[in-house]
Parts: C-alpha cells; sequence; structure tokens
C-alpha cells in the first residue's frame, strides 16, 4: 500500500506541479482538557487541476488540515505551503476560495450583493464587479437570482450562491469543508455533479472536506484517508476513474472497487471504533 | 386588529381598579369633613365626594383626562395665552412643557446613542477598552441618577451652561448604557464562520466591521434604543427636578406637589407615559422600515 502511494506521489510529481504542499504537519490544540492532538505527521502533495478527498470520521482532523492550508488555523509541527508560500502569505494574496459547511450568506445582501461580497473588499470597479457576478452566478446555474434575498432561495440554492462567492475571484485554489453535508441527498447529487463540470470548466485544483464515500469516490482524482486520534492520513488512493464522470458512473466495478478501499482505509484506522 | 380586545380589556380592568382606589383613597378625607360639618354621610356621598374632590390624595381617572384636555387643547385654542391667540405655545399648557422636555430628551439621546456606539466599537477592537470600560459603563449605572443630576445641574450652571444641555447631558448619561450594552453584543453577533469568511478574503479591520459587525448589529441596535429613548426621557425629566426648572414635565411635576395639585402631577405623569409610548413606537416604526430594506423581517 505504501508502495502505490509513493508511486502515486511521483506520478503526480512528474505531470503537475505541486500547488500544496505538507511535509510532516502536526497541529495541537490546547484545551481546558489538556493539549489535543488534531494533526499528526501530516504529508500529502496536491498538483495543480486536481480534485483532492479529505474523508474520515469526526474528529479525524480533515476539517482541521483544510483550515490550516487556508491559514485560519496555524500548525504547531512540520511545513506547510500553498503556492510555494507560508499559508498566511497565500490568505494574503487570495490565493484560495472557501466553501464552508453552511452557506453562510449574509442575510441583509442579495444574492448578488453576497457574491460580490469578495469583490468589494478586494477593490474590483462596479463595473467589472457586475460583470463577474452575472458570469459566476450562471455558472453555478443561478443566472436570473441576483436580485433576490438568500431565505427566498432553498439550501442547495443557497449553497450554489456561496460557491459562485467563492469562484468571484480568480483564486485558482478551492477549498470546500462538507458543503454539501447539510443537504438532501438528491440535492446533492445533482450538485456533485454541476461541481465536477464546474471543475472540467475552470480547471481549479479543489480540496474538499467530505464523509461520505460515495461522494468522495465520484468527485475526487485523489482521495485522502483520515483517522482519529491523532488525526492522521491512513491511505492516498489515486482515482482510475476518467475525468469525466457521469452520475451512473457509481454503478460500475471500478467505482465500487474503490469505494472498498476507502472503506478498507477508514477500517484500518479504527475509524469505527 | 385582534390585539385590540385583549388591549381594550386590560385597560378597562386597570380603570376600574383605579376607580375603585380612587373612592377608598380619598373616602378618609370625605368622612373628616362630614365630621366637621357634623353631617353623616352614606354611600352614595361618599362615593359622589371622593370622585370630585379639587385636591385629592387620587384624582379619578375622568378628572386627570378632563386636566389632560384643559392643560392641551382648551389651554391652546381658548386660553389668552394659547398659541391661537398670543402666537406662541403656552407655558401653562401640557404642550408647551412636553415639547420643552422633548426637545432635551432628543438631545440626550442622539449623545447617548453615539457615544454608546463608540464605546461599543471600542470594546470591540480593543482589548484593553474591553477590560477597562465596561465595568465602568456598569458602576455609572449603580449611582442614583437623583443624585447625580442636581450637581450636573448646578456644576454646569457655575460655568455658564444652562437650560437644555445640562438636562440632555443627564438623558445622554441614562440613555448611552443599554445602547452600550445592546451594541456590544450586535458587534460581537457575526459567528465565527462569517468572521472566517472575511478573513479568507483577507479583509481588514474596517472592511469587516462596516461590511459584517455593523449590519449584524442592526436589530441589536432598535432593541437598544427603544430602551434608550425612554430612559432619556426619565433623566431628562429627573433633570428638570432638581434646579427649580420653570419648564418642562419635570417642572410640571414639581409645582404640582409643591402646591398639593394631584390631578395635575398625574396629568403630566400621563402625559409623560404618553410621550415615551408615543417615542418608543416611532423608533419600532424605523426599526420595520430599516430592517425590511435590509432583507430581514423584523
Amino acid at each position: 500500500m505504501a508502495a502505490f502511494r509513493r508511486a502515486g506521489f511521483e506520478l503526480k510529481d512528474l505531470s503537475a506541479e505541486t500547488v500544496i504542499e505538507a511535509k510532516g504537519v502536526g497541529l495541537v490544540f490546547q484545551t481546558d482538557d489538556g493539549p489535543v492532538e488534531a494533526l499528526k505527521g501530516i504529508s500529502l502533495k496536491i498538483g495543480r487541476g486536481e480534485f483532492v478527498s479529505f474523508i474520515g470520521p469526526s474528529g479525524c482532523g480533515k476539517t482541521t488540515f483544510l483550515r490550516a492550508i487556508a491559514a485560519l488555523e496555524h500548525p504547531t509541527a512540520g511545513s506547510l505551503t500553498v503556492n510555494g508560500m507560508a499559508p498566511d502569505e497565500a490568505r494574503r494574496k487570495r490565493a484560495y476560495g472557501y466553501v464552508f459547511q453552511a452557506a453562510g450568506l449574509y442575510p441583509w445582501r442579495t444574492i448578488a450583493g453576497n457574491v460580490q461580497l469578495p469583490l468589494e473588499i478586494i477593490g474590483f470597479s462596479r463595473a467589472e464587479r457586475a460583470e463577474r457576478v452575472a458570469r459566476v452566478l450562471k455558472l453555478v446555474d443561478l443566472d436570473g437570482f441576483g436580485k433576490k434575498f438568500p431565505w427566498q432561495l432553498s439550501g442547495g440554492m443557497q449553497q450554489r450562491a456561496s460557491i459562485a462567492r467563492a469562484l468571484a475571484f480568480d483564486a485558482d485554489i478551492l477549498l470546500m469543508d462538507e458543503p454539501f453535508g447539510a443537504l438532501d441527498e438528491i440535492v446533492r447529487d445533482r450538485l456533485n455533479e454541476e461541481l465536477l463540470k464546474l471543475w472540467a470548466e475552470t480547471g481549479k485544483t479543489i480540496g474538499f472536506v467530505t464523509h461520505s464515500i460515495p461522494e468522495a469516490v465520484y468527485l475526487s482524482t485523489k482521495i485522502v484517508v483520515m483517522s482519529p486520534r491523532p488525526g492522521r492520513i491512513t491511505d492516498v488512493i489515486e482515482s482510475t476513474l476518467p475525468r469525466v464522470r457521469p452520475l451512473d458512473i457509481r454503478d460500475s466495478p471500478e467505482f465500487l472497487a474503490i469505494a472498498h478501499r476507502v472503506r478498507e482505509g477508514l477500517r484500518a484506522g479504527h475509524a469505527y471504533d | 386588529m385582534k390585539s385590540v380586545l385583549p388591549i381594550l380589556t386590560v385597560l378597562m380592568a386597570l380603570v376600574v381598579l383605579w376607580y375603585g382606589a380612587t373612592v377608598l383613597l380619598n373616602a378618609q378625607w370625605t368622612r373628616d369633613q362630614a365630621a366637621r360639618a357634623g353631617v353623616e354621610v352614606g354611600f352614595s356621598e361618599i362615593l359622589r365626594d371622593t370622585l370630585s374632590q379639587t385636591r385629592p390624595k387620587l384624582p379619578a381617572p375622568h378628572q386627570v383626562v378632563a386636566e389632560l384636555w384643559q392643560s392641551t387643547w382648551m389651554e391652546e385654542v381658548y386660553g389668552r395665552r394659547g398659541i391661537v391667540q398670543s402666537g406662541t405655545l403656552s407655558n401653562r399648557s401640557l404642550i408647551y412643557h412636553g415639547w420643552v422636555t422633548l426637545s432635551a430628551t432628543m438631545l440626550g439621546f442622539a449623545f447617548g446613542t453615539g457615544l454608546g456606539i463608540l464605546l461599543a466599537v471600542g470594546i470591540v477592537h480593543s482589548k484593553a477598552m474591553d477590560l477597562s470600560v465596561m465595568p465602568w459603563a456598569i458602576a455609572s449605572q449603580t449611582v442614583p441618577i437623583l443624585a447625580i443630576a442636581p450637581m450636573v445641574i448646578v456644576v454646569l450652571a457655575s460655568i455658564g451652561i444652562k437650560g437644555l444641555i445640562p438636562k440632555a447631558i443627564i438623558a445622554a448619561y441614562l440613555s448611552f448604557f443599554p445602547v452600550l450594552v445592546g451594541m456590544v453584543k450586535g458587534f460581537r453577533a457575526p459567528d465565527a464562520m462569517q468572521l472566517d469568511l472575511l478573513k479568507t478574503y483577507n479583509a481588514s479591520r474596517v472592511g469587516t466591521f462596516w461590511r459584517l459587525r455593523l449590519p449584524s448589529s442592526v436589530p441589536y441596535l432598535f432593541a437598544s434604543l427603544k430602551v434608550g429613548i425612554a430612559a432619556a426621557l426619565v433623566g431628562t425629566i429627573v433633570g428638570e427636578l432638581p434646579a427649580g426648572a420653570s419648564a418642562g414635565l419635570g417642572a410640571r411635576l414639581l409645582s404640582g406637589s409643591y402646591y398639593g395639585q394631584t390631578i395635575q402631577i398625574w396629568a403630566a405623569l400621563l402625559a409623560a407615559a404618553t410621550l415615551a409610548a408615543g417615542l418608543v413606537m416611532i423608533v419600532g416604526a424605523v426599526e420595520r422600515v430599516v430592517l425590511g430594506r435590509m432583507g430581514m423581517r423584523a
């Protein structure tokens, strides 16, 4: 298994430029109950244009690792670079768009107003803001909803608006923390399909946290399986599925084989204890 | 309109209780008078007399209403000094006194709200202010306003500041506190996720304030303003009491108590209560409009 992983890395190293690189990253939270080791010895390379899923049970550190990439948490050991920079520097250069589990749209802004929030902060001109908002709303299939307020939209549409917001500026990394976790399965399937389309259109590098095995397998080019106490990587799986994936690919033997391996990885990490 | 019936029911109950209390409290005086005159009084005489004394312990509701009517509409329209005949508001009318109080209230409310918001901004953004200002703000409210008001009036008068400003300062002293507490809460209302989101855009503190903290605080602001404006009115009236001010609802209360004019006191009290209710309702109306425009349903 380790040989497979190493081989996978080397393959990527040759084919793509590394965007995110972690070497022995550890992160210890100081809590009232003493120190908690959230991450331990995380080493990983993510190449440009990859779709990487982080999967594991609660407390395995998948969200913490994503937040560390976004410089929202700060590793206490090892080294982590984003676009060759320290995460905080990358954050200041607006290297990534971040999508949270909740849409987190401002209730006092319309959908268009919410999508242009980062553009206002970055300082785009009014004309360019309007142009970009129209473009990304179209990208997430929300054109015509710009003037609506968030509460007038369904949960799935709100989450699409929040993805549009993350896409509105030119970050070429998209970090998504269980973005569809709160949605029902039918909406989730459709959004997964749209997300793949969007990924193909934009060529962004995507880091995606999930606890759904089918979701991880369906979306990813690389699946990182993690386990808790301390949060660590138990397996890294390079997907053999083609880049273009219809929904029914999930019934193919290849898909099931990868899903099986993810499940094995989770079990190996005593994730079900 | 479903809410009208319960309100009217409560009002009716209060009026009935008030009449009952009027009879009970004023009966002693009626009996004393009868005893002095050497006559026997029956229940119907007691009833009639207690509800129509000129200086009752507790005036009957209709007496207070009549006094209100007399000292507003009748005074201004038919009085020699009323606005119809003299062109200026009569100094014997509650409209004039109410206006004096209202203007100081509004000025104090504006001061207090501004101060409360400024302090809240400081507290939210500076750890040092968070630790140092709040205890003092709380301490300031534990000092009885009745004890401080005369000193404020006297000290300011000695440096030549009289009239509206001292009263407004006392009003501000009472009204800044609810605004401060509400706005600190409001500015801190955004959750960690919303703050993280702005962090991913590398937004500055100023940007975060204008785009997130301030809009989030608006519902809290209006809740505080409703308390604050009522507190400002109380502060103004208290400010009118000690210095023997010649105008204002507070002055009216004071002169009423000097001369035992209970009906005048109650009329002024009712005028103050009406004014407070009106002000709170205006703030509520503005709240509905503003939150509606912001896409939030109040």
